[in-house]
């Protein structure tokens, strides 16, 4: 069904972009669409654009694990829009061409400034390039069983053959395409949330298909005697502790206890299993030959040892609860053990959150609620909601153990700022701390707000229309579009976690699950949905690059004008390549979390295009040399700040409090600086022409 | 073209920019008064407002909201100077008419 649903999609966009293909001859063609595309369409297409996977899934998920700190990047990702449209719509169209630094350029016609700008829009280009690709991949996995290599590989040369052939005509229809699907699914699904309404434990059971069932993990009482422990769980011994303290009290903040005990084993025609999480597990005995698990007979029953981590909340005296968890186990020898047993395709992880309370008035389910009604329940503090969070650490024997647990939470906790980004100042924590969250969470703010108006593949879809009063109109469009949409993600990401459709392991798979809730025909729409999107971005930001080169790079290295023909020969090549480089790197990179380079992309456009922008357009003052430096500091400024942030610190296998840079956004110090910059060396520049040529500034009047 | 329409198209261009500068202003305090809520006032944030919801949601709700409108006023209010405009009408027919 998926992949039936797949292959339509992808055979309609080819088909789009080779129907369209035939408009993308010549200069004009290839690089902006011949400035013939009407304001309505453009504006969809700058939402299929826009709306890359992270913004999609990636917002979705941390709405869901995170709740209110996810949508604020929805907030931030659309406030951005208003500077692209209030300040850089019209003179873009107006004063631009085929690039962006074709109007930074017009009053200056400066070699300098094309080169700084093409480096910018490539190295932008790139950083937001390689996690669509990498996600690509991850996300074609699950959703279509087809490996990570293949995934991009598919990906990836869909795209150039898009963008090579079809250029900016294509590339507009492919986004126009899939902003519009986007939408009437992001509807669908709003409205499949608001019918489900929120319930208590909520359960997804569809007979015959294991997935979709809901496991409701055991809480058992337990008395603790000492190192020994007396619990309702066959044979149990304590073999292991993890507690974790908070940072600045002696307050133990999670208390996880492993323990042995046994678990009965199956017997089914020839086969054997066991029950584990609610699933049955085969487990031959003659053919289970794992370390660290063990058969035993008891009277004429045969079990199996297991060990596995329980979250301890503490009780009256000795008494505690101890609550199930999951967990992975990567042991020294490479083995794989997920709760208790080795991982296998029918032992995997399963779903998490759903909501453990609601407000007395409702019972148990609200049932069908409006779209106000609905978040009103899910911030109402008496509502408990179960937040997925996990704890990794090492145990002595060089076992690495990632412990997965449901941590219930106040609705009104979980719907307002503090989870993914703490801002309280908490008890004992030193103040120098509470400022440095503060300051963390005002740059990123600031960076989203800023760096949306700055980014190439958006800045390139204002050459495509005939008119600036067409470029501001299809602004206006893309924020109606954009703004609904990011409204819809919010109903998303809550809807997830009140249906238990959270991987533990994964936020990014939270739509797709809960799309997978209501039926597989809606899961198979969104699998195919995920993948055009990825099209849309990538092939916007190739084309991004390809102008870079073609416009910017190649004239102010060679020094020489190019013909029309030559540029879209080069801008063609240079497609391909960007997108062979994509594709390499997207399989590189398989294996690490990429999606932080999202946010440096912003942080770079906003810190190395945008004050030039703005500047350009503001005052009167400003000169090529000021340009250019701004460019290139707020490049240099952002990228440097964020290699040498705690983040990346850990990356490195360093301890992320020794970082030079004490916080992760560099928008903050890296905005602010290239403004100044630009200021500071406009007026230097100035003074010296000044002195220099002393007609400069009468002419300048 | 003649001087004086030209005249009239920078003026246009210019008062549209101010309008821009003033929303961009206008639409910055609203933004920054979220993030200054959200970072010194975060208790503040779970106020109940209407429906049951909170303060962090109808004020995030609310930017987004206010964007849509923002965007639609800019719009009406860089279109509205429209009345000399008989003779670009004359000029461009089909452009006029694809703006409808």
């Amino acid at each position: 069904m998926t992949v039936i649903v797949f292959i339509i999609f992808v055979g309609l966009v080819l088909a789009i972009s080779a129907y369209t293909s035939r408009k993308s001859s010549g200069i004009g063609g290839f690089f902006v669409a011949n400035n013939a595309i009407e304001w309505e369409i453009n504006g969809i297409a700058f939402a299929g654009s826009y709306l890359s996977v992270a913004s999609f899934l990636g917002i979705c998920g941390l709405i869901a694990f995170f709740g209110f700190d996810g949508f604020l990047y929805s907030i931030g990702f659309l406030a951005g829009w208003v500077i692209a449209l209030f300040v850089i719509a019209e003179p873009m169209k107006r004063m631009g061409t085929f690039v962006f630094s074709d109007a930074l350029d017009q009053r200056f016609n400066h070699r300098g400034i094309r080169l700084a700008a093409g480096i910018s829009v490539l190295i932008v280009s790139l950083f937001y390039l390689v996690p669509q690709m990498v996600g690509a991949g991850v996300l074609i996995e699950p959703l279509l069983g087809i490996s990570h290599f293949w995934g991009v590989i598919i990906v990836g040369s869909a795209v150039i053959a898009i963008v090579a052939v079809g250029g900016m005509t294509s590339t507009t229809y492919v986004q126009f395409f899939n902003g519009g699907l986007l939408l009437l699914f992001a509807v669908i699904l709003t409205g499949a949330v608001l019918l489900r309404g929120i319930s208590v434990n909520q359960t997804n059971i569809e007979e015959g298909d294991v997935d979709l069932t809901s496991y409701q993990f055991r809480e058992i009482e337990a008395e603790l005697q000492g190192e020994s422990l007396d619990v309702d769980l066959s044979g149990a011994q304590l073999i292991g502790r993890h507690v974790e303290i908070g940072p600045n009290t002696s307050e133990e903040t999670l208390v996880l206890y492993q323990i042995s005990h046994l678990v009965p084993v199956i017997e089914d025609g020839e086969d054997d299993f066991v029950n584990i999480k609610g699933r049955m597990i085969p487990v031959t005995k003659d053919d289970f030959d794992v370390p660290f698990l063990a058969f035993e007979e008891m009277g004429n029953e045969t079990y199996l040892r297991i060990q596995d981590w329980w979250r301890v909340v503490p009780g009256e005296g000795d008494m505690a609860t101890l609550v199930e968890t999951q967990f992975r186990a990567v042991h020294p020898d490479g083995s794989v053990n997920v709760n208790g047993i080795p991982e296998s395709s029918e032992n995997r992880m399963r779903q998490v959150g759903g909501v453990s309370q609601i407000p007395e008035r409702f019972g148990t389910s609200t049932g069908a609620m409006g779209p106000l009604r609905l978040l009103g329940v899910v911030s109402d503090p008496n509502t408990i909601i179960q937040q997925p969070k996990n704890t990794a650490f090492l145990t002595n024997e060089g076992v690495e153990v990632t412990v997965y647990y449901e941590d219930p939470i106040k609705g009104s906790i979980f719907m307002r700022p503090g989870l993914l980004f703490p801002l309280e100042a908490k008890p004992g924590e030193p103040a120098s701390t509470t400022l440095l969250n503060r300051l963390n969470f005002i740059s990123l703010m600031l960076a989203l707000f800023l760096g949306t108006a700055a980014l190439p593949h958006i800045l390139i879809r204002y050459f495509t229309v005939p008119d600036p009063d067409s470029a501001r109109k299809s602004t206006i469009i893309a924020i109606i579009s954009i703004g609904l949409f990011y409204i819809f993600t919010m109903y998303l990401g809550v809807g997830a976690i009140n249906s238990r459709a959270l991987n533990p392991e994964t936020s990014n798979m939270s739509a797709p699950l809960l799309a997978r809730s209501f039926g597989e025909v809606l899961f198979a729409m969104i699998s195919g949905i995920a993948f055009t999107t990825v099209l849309a971005t990538v092939s916007g930001l190739i084309m991004a690059a390809s102008g870079a080169v073609a416009h910017d790079l190649m004239g102010s290295i060679r020094r020489r004008e190019f013909s029309d023909d030559t540029k879209v020969r080069v801008g063609r090549l240079v497609t391909i390549v960007v997108g062979i480089i994509g594709i390499v790197l997207g399989i590189i990179f398989r294996e690490m979390n990429v999606s932080f380079l999202v946010g440096w992309a912003f942080a770079v456009a906003a810190s190395a295009n945008l004050p030039s922008l703005v500047m350009m357009l503001f005052w009167k003052r400003t000169t090529a040399q000021g340009i250019i430096s701004s460019i290139l500091v707020g490049i240099f400024a952002s990228v440097s700040l964020i290699l040498l942030s705690p983040d990346m610190w850990a990356r490195y296998g360093l301890d992320p409090a020794n970082a030079p840079m004490p916080i992760n956004q560099p928008g903050i110090v890296s905005i602010p600086l290239s403004f100044i910059v630009l200021v500071v060396v406009s007026l230097i520049s100035a003074k010296r022409k000044a002195e220099t040529d002393p007609l400069g500034p009468s002419l300048r009047e | 073209m003649s001087q004086h329409q030209i005249n009239d198209k920078d003026f246009s261009e210019k008062r549209k920019s101010n309008i821009g500068v003033m929303m961009t202003v206008l639409y910055s305090i609203v933004y920054g008064g979220f993030v200054f809520l959200s970072v010194f006032y975060p208790s503040l944030m779970s106020l109940r407002t209407f429906f049951g919801m909170n303060l962090a949601i109808t004020y995030g709700l609310g930017l987004i909201v206010t964007a849509i409108i923002f965007a639609i006023i800019y719009n009406q209010m860089v279109r509205m100077p429209r009345v000399d405009e008989n003779s670009e009408k004359a000029l461009k027919p089909d452009q006029k008419e694809k703006e409808g």
